[in-house]
């Protein structure tokens, strides 16, 4: 048995290795999720074969982030029963029919249709292939409400209360539900389901106008790129204007349920008289609380949340008593770098728009170079934002709940590890998933730049139910999926 | 009824879904080295590529149920046999992105590679997933808040490597009946070989496991006096058991799946009738067990998840059986 220190320390490192490891994927399957819909859409609409031969090669893209997000979410779900036992114990009760909804609507809708949607093209009519098309869609929405709802409930608990149990003797609280709708429309799920969403529909749109940019710069499958392309432009472009409205509510609604997390987010240590500023950029010094050599816009954030620039907004020295204080350092980088690089979206997406309107976006090589490479910044926004949000909610795992007698309950992260484990224990199976997913990283990056070098198949034969005999169109289809 | 045994019922039906499904695949993965040169290989899996990954959400949605119905239970389990779950996961990962992304590259070498992962990886779960039921049958050692306290090697006891090879045994038989049903030609006549021995493994095992059962679990017994459905589980059992080989006398391979997949439902049903009422049976205090009844969420809970089970599972045997229908036939590759 190790220190128990060293036991929060290490399940905390193993939870956010896997998850921050585990969340590349979904938002990437959400967000090509739209765009094959889209394109298959337009391809039953026109019979035009681009389209065909587009929604043909991102249904590969999508299959190779599927699979990985299939095989990194199954530890997730292992995890909360593994390491945080007095977590589980303590939110089970409120988790269970967000979990269940999750498990029944969304995972088998999902994984059902997938099937047809990867291996299907022979053996089903073009309708019914589009029709799983959208249930792949929307069964991977849908799993992104759910546990967003169950998050969402640890950020702002709404919809339940905390009961005192007796097991076998002994006596320990939980929380239960009370209400299953004002749990699942808590303060802060429908606010942070749009941001979780619009951030997947451009990180998606960014990884399809990644490849299609290099394509368009390489002059290779270039009606293929364009269209593809141009589709994605608009969903990203749409998004993150949307997002930044999202972002807004966002800030709105933690500035009142969450304080100390805003707070943290902005390195706002200590309450003054007046207006209280908003940073670009800087450097939180959590010993001299102070934030160093920052650019701050003077009574910004005074205005951001009350609309009233001389009201002050509480710092972390009148909040740290009752909300606890949030690792402040990596709260506010974290934050800013989301922030920022969503306005750079905005910035990008836009110019984009422009040149395109003016009909002369494909000859911008330097833009479509940027296209190459912002895909990366998509992944870090979706990944910091969440860390925002994580880490912002610390020192508590489950927020305490607002009433109108003040704050109630809690759970802290330090109190919620399994009991049955030991530091040891954690530290053989992080030093397991840290060198599992280096090699599944390489192995994910190795399938994309082959999938890409391959590009687009040329165009087959009308594809439709009249393929063949069943026999012959599995092995067909065998063949085709299973090597050449 | 009441709604806890309602769920226990419920997950009884998850668990033998898994069963049933993944467990011919998982078959198919320790079958995969039998299979001589690339195009078996590549038949074999096609065999299984498009339903494995639905396959595996029943043990996903398991799992879940397990959190949400019974969260005592699911902590306990799964923190206090840590490193077993670790394993699992190894395996569980391993397993899906060898069958995924086998077939990526023609090199000879990279296929070998991920056949042995699929191979091992298959192996590994389903001793492990055989050797959970064991200690759920023998018991292990919990405190008075029902927490875990023996060690890691405790849970690969005598008894449970046992549970754990008859599982093995069990979706070899399994996953060779399936292939059957799925594979034409000269392949398909080699497989009805390997179905007899699979079939043999699995009855040697079997009497093995059950003469073990009755002498080592004294719980399984007392099931049997206290629930007269249990020799109805029992009769069902050996009347699968005894339908296997005249079905594959007769050639039947269809009648030959159904009775194989009757055979792992009844042993699930024969698995939860001997825990109940227990979850996690404590062994050597058996007044530290979790039960179904202080294991459980609020009745509140259990009844709103019965209301998305029952409106949502209609859907999923809809679609499940359809999907299944879409990917109906044998599988050839030259």
């Amino acid at each position: 048995m190790g220190e128990p220190m060293d036991l929060v320390l290490l399940s905390r490192l193993q939870f956010a290795l896997t998850v921050m490891f585990h969340y590349l994927f979904p938002p990437v399957t959400i967000g090509l999720g739209a765009v094959l819909v889209f394109l298959e859409y337009r391809w039953l609409r026109t019979g035009d074969r681009i389209y065909h031969q587009a929604v043909r090669f991102w249904t590969k893209m999508f299959g190779i982030n599927f699979a990985l997000g299939v095989a990194s979410g199954i530890v997730m779900e292992f995890q909360f029963g593994t390491n945080w036992a007095v977590y589980s114990r303590y939110v089970g009760d409120v988790f269970g029919s967000a979990l269940a909804a999750e498990g029944i609507f969304a995972f088998f809708l999902e994984s059902g249709f997938l099937a047809v949607l990867l291996y299907g093209w022979d053996k089903v009519s073009r309708g019914f292939h589009f029709f799983s098309t959208c249930m792949v869609a929307l069964g991977s929405i849908f799993s992104s409400v759910w546990i967003v709802v169950a998050n969402s409930w640890q950020q702002t608990p709404a919809g339940s209360h905390l009961v005192e149990r007796t097991v076998n003797g002994r006596t320990f609280v939980r929380a239960e539900i009370v209400d299953f709708w004002s749990l699942v429309f808590n303060p802060s799920t429908v606010h942070r389901l749009n941001h979780v969403l619009l951030a997947a529909f451009v990180l998606g749109a960014f990884f399809a106008m990644s490849i299609s940019a290099w394509y368009l710069l390489k002059g290779r499958h270039v009606a293929f790129a364009r269209r593809s392309f141009t589709g994605s432009l608009l969903l990203a472009t749409v998004a993150s204007f949307a997002q930044l409205l999202s972002g807004h509510f966002n800030a709105d609604m933690v500035a009142r349920r969450q304080p100390a997390k805003l707070a943290a987010f902005e390195g706002h240590f200590q309450t003054g008289e007046g207006g209280t500023a908003l940073y670009a950029f800087g450097w939180p010094d959590e010993d001299s609380r102070t934030v160093k050599g920052g650019l701050a816009a003077p009574k910004m954030l005074s205005f951001l949340v009350y609309q009233d620039l001389e009201q002050p907004v509480p710092g972390l020295d009148q909040l740290a008593a009752d909300y606890g204080a949030p690792p402040v350092w990596l709260s506010f980088q974290a934050y800013h770098i989301m922030v920022a690089l969503g306005m750079l979206f905005i910035a990008s997406t836009s110019l984009a728009c422009w040149y395109w309107w003016r009909g002369t976006l494909f000859e911008q090589r330097w833009l479509l170079w940027f296209f190459v490479f912002a895909v990366a910044l998509a992944f870090v926004a979706n990944e910091t934002g969440w860390i925002a949000a994580e880490v912002g909610r610390q020192p508590w795992i489950v927020y305490p709940m607002q009433t109108d007698a003040g704050l109630v309950g809690g759970l802290k992260t330090s109190d919620a590890v399994s009991e049955a484990v030991s530091s040891g224990q954690v530290l053989g199976s992080l030093l397991m998933f840290g060198v599992l997913y280096a090699f599944l990283f390489a192995l994910w990056i190795f399938l994309l730049d082959r999938t890409i070098r391959h590009g687009p198949d040329s165009l087959e034969p009308a594809v439709g139910p009249e393929a063949g005999t069943p026999l012959s169109a599995i092995a067909q289809r065998a063949t085709h999926l299973y090597g050449e | 009824m009441d709604l806890n045994l309602t769920w226990f019922i419920l997950l009884g039906v998850l668990l033998a879904g898994y069963a049933v499904l993944d467990g011919f695949d998982l078959g198919v993965g320790m079958l995969h080295l039998l299979a001589r040169g690339d195009a078996e290989r590549r038949t074999f899996i096609a065999t299984i590529g498009p339903i494995w990954d639905g396959n595996e959400v029943w043990l996903v949605t398991f799992g879940g149920a397990l959190f949400a119905a019974f969260p005592e239970a699911y902590a306990t389990i799964f923190s206090g046999f840590y490193f077993v779950f670790m394993l699992v996961l190894l395996a569980l990962i391993s397993r899906a992105v060898a069958l995924e992304f086998r077939s990526k590259r023609a090199s000879a070498a990279w296929r070998r590679s991920w056949d042995v992962v699929f191979f091992l990886s298959s192996t590994l779960a389903t001793l492990l997933f055989g050797a959970g039921v064991g200690n759920a049958m023998i018991g292990v050692p919990l405190d008075d808040r029902g927490i875990y306290t023996g060690g890691f090697l405790r849970l690969l006891n005598p008894y449970a490597l046992l549970v754990g090879l008859l599982a093995v045994a069990l979706f070899l038989m399994h996953g060779t009946i399936y292939l059957h049903l799925k594979t034409a030609g000269s392949l398909h006549e080699r497989i009805y070989r390997w179905m007899w021995r699979g079939y043999g493994f699995f009855v040697v095992m079997y009497l093995l496991a059950t003469a073990v059962t009755l002498v080592a679990v004294p719980r399984a017994i007392a099931s049997l006096h206290s629930y007269p459905l249990s020799w109805l589980a029992v009769a069902l059992n050996v009347a699968a058991l005894a339908a296997i080989p005249y079905a594959l006398y007769r050639r039947w391979s269809g009648r030959a799946f159904l009775a194989s997949c009757t055979t792992v439902c009844a042993l699930v049903l024969l698995l939860g009738l001997a825990l109940l009422p227990n979850l996690v049976t404590s062994q050597p205090l058996p007044e530290n067990s979790l039960t179904i009844y202080n294991a459980a969420s609020s009745p509140k809970t259990l009844w709103i998840m019965l209301v998305i089970a029952v409106i949502g599972m209609p859907f999923v045997l809809a679609y499940t059986s359809t999907i299944y229908w879409v990917f109906r036939g044998r599988v050839q590759i030259p």
